[in-house]
């Protein structure tokens, strides 16, 4: 074996160990669940992708998965269920309902949770097939990967600006 | 055997009785507002009608129909000891959608009057407790009304598109191709 080591960025080696060991909380509401919980069986195995061990509490989490509708009513549990997660904390919007209202077009219904919380990766369909669930999975840690999540950008926005201000930002 | 609840029904109540439906054993009997408590309590107590269950109670908005009175609140009940059924129907003023509760004679009227209350605004005399139930505190309005607006939406929390979009690309930077 001639390679012996290999030269990389650390946050590239960050990114790669947390989009691997995803924790999730799964918020589930609706029907949705029932094809969520598919992907955690054997048949399609989300164990396969390093996501597979769900968190009952927001404190020990890190991806947030919401599934199913969410109304206007408890939007605000979500939000701060949301915010009880530590950063790094990526959201995934399972099904139309969480995503867009679906078609609960009404009083009732929050349309869309990205009014609430930010979002990183929206899977449609009533429900979205498991297949589609580990695509999202597979574009989330793509994502994670390339730092280009809400929570990533926000946090090295703070690090840019406060690097300006102490005006030790490195040239390029 | 549910038609004899009918007859004995009119001849109870008289001219009480505004109106009679009766079609493959939907037996309904539409009278007067006022009588609606003392006719339940009949209904329940009287030996050979024992109507013992509430199974469900829901208003109807005939706005559109452009009917009067113009809410209609209707009662499905239910006897386990004499296995019959009996549809009554109470029609509601509009400046005054109130009427009697019946949640003394049967318990299980107390929550389905407090959802007709919230999403109809009917609102029921000597409810023990008449708030909302299905909805917020803060809801303003009774969505299931037909002039309620359908697009309406009252949220409760709300940070738009926008205020997301600001934190990362207010100061034009923290895209992939201007990572520190």
């Amino acid at each position: 074996m001639g390679l012996e080591f290999t030269t990389g960025r650390l946050a590239d080696t960050v990114s790669w160990a947390r989009k691997y060991s995803l924790f999730q909380y799964p918020f589930v509401t609706a029907c949705c669940g029932m094809e969520f919980m598919a992907v955690w069986g054997p048949r399609f195995d989300i164990a396969r992708f390093g996501a597979e061990f769900p968190r009952f509490s927001p404190r020990q989490a890190d991806l947030l998965m919401v599934v199913g509708t969410i109304t206007e009513r408890q939007a605000p549990i979500l939000k701060r269920i949301y915010e009880q997660i530590c950063e790094p904390k990526w959201v995934v919007s399972f099904g139309v309902c969480a995503s867009s209202g679906g078609f609960y077009q009404n009083y009732s219904v929050t349309p869309g949770i990205d009014l609430v919380i930010p979002v990183d990766v929206y899977i449609p369909g009533c429900p979205p097939t498991p297949e589609q669930i580990l695509d999202a999975l597979v574009m989330l840690q793509k994502k994670i990967q390339d730092r280009d999540t809400w929570s990533q950008r926000n946090y090295e926005i703070q690090e840019w600006t406060k690097k300006q201000a102490e005006g030790t930002l490195a040239k390029r | 055997m549910s038609q004899e609840v009918l007859q004995k029904l009119q001849q109870h109540l008289g001219e009480n009785v505004l109106e009679v439906h009766d079609h493959r054993g939907d037996e309904t009997a539409t009278i007067e507002a006022k009588t609606l408590h003392d006719t339940c309590r009949w209904l329940k107590k009287t030996a050979g009608l024992e109507f013992d269950m509430l199974v469900d109670l829901t208003v109807v908005d005939y706005l559109e129909q452009g009917r009067t009175p113009r809410f209609e609140v209707v009662y499905h009940l239910y006897s386990i000891a004499q296995k019959h059924r009996l549809r009554l129907k109470v029609g509601i003023e509009t400046d005054t959608p109130e009427v009697d509760t019946v949640s003394d004679l049967w318990r299980n009227a107390n929550w389905c009057e407090r959802e007709a209350w919230d999403l109809y605004g009917i609102s029921f005399r000597n409810h023990p407790e008449l708030r909302r139930i299905l909805l917020y505190e803060e809801f303003e309005g009774h969505p299931l009304r037909k002039d309620y607006p359908k697009a309406k939406r009252q949220p409760l929390v709300r940070r738009p598109r926008e205020e997301f979009e600001a934190v990362v690309r207010g100061s034009g930077i923290g895209n992939k191709r201007t990572l520190i």
